[in-house]
């Protein structure tokens, strides 16, 4: 009959979308986490995508394989995905991350934790006097929550101006000692550079809106200028401050002048010579080394600093051990071998990428004898600032990169009202998290 | 007469029906819509009303209850009323240019033209190529070197095209417009062949020309088709990601180019608030579904 059917036809859609309702609330089992520490066997990491690392990767897992033939570890690069945080954050809510990942993000640290994605590595017996005795005073900044390392503080490349000594020549600067110290000869060098230097900006950070974009124009200036300081400091927002707002007035001159474009390069505007200059790490001399004759330079501050006072920011990746892992107390020993003496040297001798090991000149003095253009990288490393790890991180650096966006790029709207707004909005978020 | 009782009905019957052999040949395809469409649709609701977040499984984390707050954040969100407002400018050029063009397009490739061939096949490979590499060709023509400025000079606007405030949601329109014509070339093209001859010949013995044949003869033939264009754009044009993604740098200048979608995967994938991605997801949903009844209203109201 025509109304049983329909009544019976409800019936069944009920039931399902009943069904669904309860699936989609549903959560699965847990496993006990000191098991899980003691146990060896094989484990899986992830590396970075970039040939260098790879190349360490590989000579380091086939190192530790030949020695531990019951405890082997298969590495390969971190899939690809539009981001290394997505392919992660995916692998996480997906349960098959691998033990480690040699490529975790200061700023994505909180985020995974409260996915319940990391393992606490304070949780070994010598997981804190490991780390801490590795890196020193820097590794407080990476503990999150406090009294926990959900990381392991793996590598740098802090942050410089790289320039084109042939286009400083051309325009007219000197390429050895070029004017960058202070904001007014940067704008002049940069001036200088775009009318009789040849290019199209005197350096072309990338406009775009992704979050992480700040940490490449705005943070290390922000860091230098206030001598170490973070963007947001016991649970308060930092940037709005006198420091915070120089820089970026700074910066929209730097736009308003045409010095620094709109718009985004296709491509690599420094490569390419469209642009004479560029923040980089250490990794550059590698990229660009053979193709442009190049100097190097701390970043500016408002008045001017000496370079061994001038602080800036990291680009740290971190090691990140991963709870779907089920070996971890291998884990912990081939994160130890990774991270030892010799093969943090192999790391540096590879990439140039600077370890988070204290004293890295003295350790590896051989390397910066052979390798000297790569020791001012190496002093710079000494004096790095990472993100905050705060809850809600990735939120905060959208929130600031929009205002950012908006009053320096753009100049739509006016600098110190914007980041107010910013910095209010960040607040919020990082007391809601606490 | 007595009349012979029907004999009572077997269980299964009951269940399935009829014939339940058809249920299980229907099965694996209703499994695969349950899971694929059914269950992220009614998880994407159940997210949308708690303060939700992707975890570890096992993971014992607190996604507490919270009602309608994802929806009246959303609503009361610059970023989110902005994407809104650029799905109205990106609808209203694109639907209208997509009818207009497609239908007339469709009209003269009808025809005994040259190289018909060429042409129809010309139309429709932006429709079969990946979009991130026919943006690689736009950006080259709208970039501030790029061809278009080489020609106009001076004309240009400044900022230049993408990172100008007004210009980067009209550049989107125009090349999603661009892109899918091909398809909606061929589905008038198809509705086309349904429309009577004998009404063409007969307008030609009333006296119509081709601009009157096309109005009064064409216009009105393939209407049901043009219900179908109007509606799949207003669909497709209102989940609109990659063109603002990689055309503008993931939404343009200052957000001018931003997509409701775009802020969901920025909300939901970067930042881990797939709760609130939901929201912003569910009230695109209902906008598109009310677009759609009141354009096939208006449209098919005989």
């Amino acid at each position: 009959m025509r109304g049983t059917k329909f009544v019976r036809t409800r019936a069944i859609v009920a039931i399902v979308t009943a069904f669904l309702f309860v699936a989609a609330a549903c959560g699965g089992d847990e496993e006990s986490v000191s098991e899980a520490q003691r146990s060896t066997g094989p484990i899986k990491i992830w590396y970075s995508n970039n040939p260098e690392e790879i190349e360490w990767g590989k000579q380091v897992v086939n190192a530790w394989n030949k020695e531990h033939p019951d405890e082997e570890v298969p590495g390969q690069e971190i899939p690809a995905g539009e981001t290394s945080e997505e392919v992660i954050a995916a692998a996480i809510t997906a349960g098959n991350t691998p033990c480690l990942v040699f490529n975790t993000a200061p700023a994505a640290v909180p985020q995974f934790d409260r996915a319940g994605g990391l393992v606490n590595l304070a949780e070994f017996e010598d997981g804190v006097s490991y780390i801490e005795e590795r890196s020193g005073d820097r590794a407080a900044q990476y503990g999150y929550p406090e009294g926990e390392y959900n990381q392991m503080p793996w590598k740098a490349n802090p942050v410089m101006i790289f320039y084109n000594k042939d286009l400083f020549k051309k325009a007219g600067l000197d390429p050895e000692n070029p004017p960058l110290a202070t904001y007014d000869e940067f704008l002049a060098a940069s001036q200088a550079l775009v009318d009789k230097g040849g290019v199209q900006a005197a350096i072309w950070p990338a406009p775009s809106s992704e979050f992480f974009q700040s940490w490449f124009d705005f943070y290390p200036m922000f860091i230098a200028q206030t001598g170490s300081g973070q963007l947001v400091e016991d649970g308060q927002a930092q940037f709005n401050n006198e420091d915070g707002v120089a820089v970026a007035e700074f910066w929209r001159q730097m736009y308003e002048e045409g010095l620094a474009q709109q718009e985004t390069y296709n491509g690599d505007a420094f490569a390419d010579q469209k642009s004479a200059m560029a923040t980089v790490g250490p990794w550059a001399i590698a990229v660009y080394g053979e193709d442009i004759d190049w100097g190097v330079s701390p970043v500016p501050t408002q008045d001017g600093i000496a370079p061994e006072e001038t602080y800036t920011f990291s680009d740290e990746k971190s090691i990140g051990m991963y709870t779907s892992c089920e070996n971890q107390g291998t884990a912990w020993e081939f994160l130890k071998y990774a991270t030892s003496e010799e093969n943090d040297g192999l790391f540096l001798e590879i990439s140039g990428q600077m370890p988070m090991r204290t004293d890295i000149i003295g350790t590896y003095s051989e390397y910066f004898e052979k390798n000297p253009e790569y020791e001012v990288f190496a002093e710079q490393a000494e004096r790095t600032v990472e993100v905050p790890m705060v809850s809600g991180s990735i939120e905060m650096w959208q929130e600031f990169r929009n205002a950012y966006s908006a009053s320096v790029i753009f100049r739509e709207e006016d600098i110190q009202p914007a980041f107010d707004s910013a910095a209010e909005t960040i607040n919020g978020l990082v007391e809601e998290g606490s | 007469m007595a009349v012979a009782a029907r004999p009572p009905r077997r269980l299964i019957n009951r269940i399935a029906g009829r014939h339940p052999v058809g249920v299980a040949f229907a099965a694996p395809y209703m499994i695969f819509l349950v899971v694929i469409y059914a269950y992220p649709i009614i998880l994407a609701i159940y997210m949308s009303f708690h303060d939700y977040f992707f975890a570890a499984p096992g993971a014992q984390v607190d996604r507490p209850f919270i009602g309608l707050d994802n929806y009246s954040t959303a609503l009361g969100d610059p970023a989110f009323r902005r994407a809104l407002l650029n799905v109205v400018v990106f609808l209203v050029i694109n639907v209208p240019l997509t009818v207009g063009l497609a239908l007339v397009l469709a009209s003269a490739l009808n025809t005994a033209l040259p190289f018909r061939t060429f042409f129809r096949s010309s139309y429709y490979l932006p429709y079969v190529t990946a979009s991130v590499a026919l943006i690689g060709v736009w950006l080259w023509l709208f970039n501030s070197d790029g061809l278009v400025n080489a020609i106009i000079g001076e004309a240009g606007p400044d900022p230049t095209w993408l990172v100008n405030r007004f210009w980067a949601m009209p550049i989107i329109a125009f090349f999603a417009t661009w892109k899918q014509l091909g398809f909606y070339v061929l589905v008038y093209l198809a509705a086309l062949q349904n429309v009577p001859q004998e009404l063409y010949d007969a307008a030609a013995v009333d006296g119509a020309g081709k601009l009157r044949s096309f109005q009064h003869v064409t216009v009105p033939g393939v209407r049901s088709a043009t219900t179908l264009v109007i509606i799949l754009a207003t669909i497709v044009g209102a989940n609109f990601f990659t063109e603002p993604y990689l055309l503008t740098g993931g939404g343009g200048p200052n957000g001018a180019s931003i997509s409701p979608v775009l802020l969901m995967y920025q909300e939901g994938i970067e930042q881990n608030k797939p709760g609130y991605a939901a929201a912003i997801g569910v009230i695109l949903a209902i906008g598109v579904v009310v677009v759609s009844l009141v354009n096939r209203f208006l449209l098919e109201r005989d």
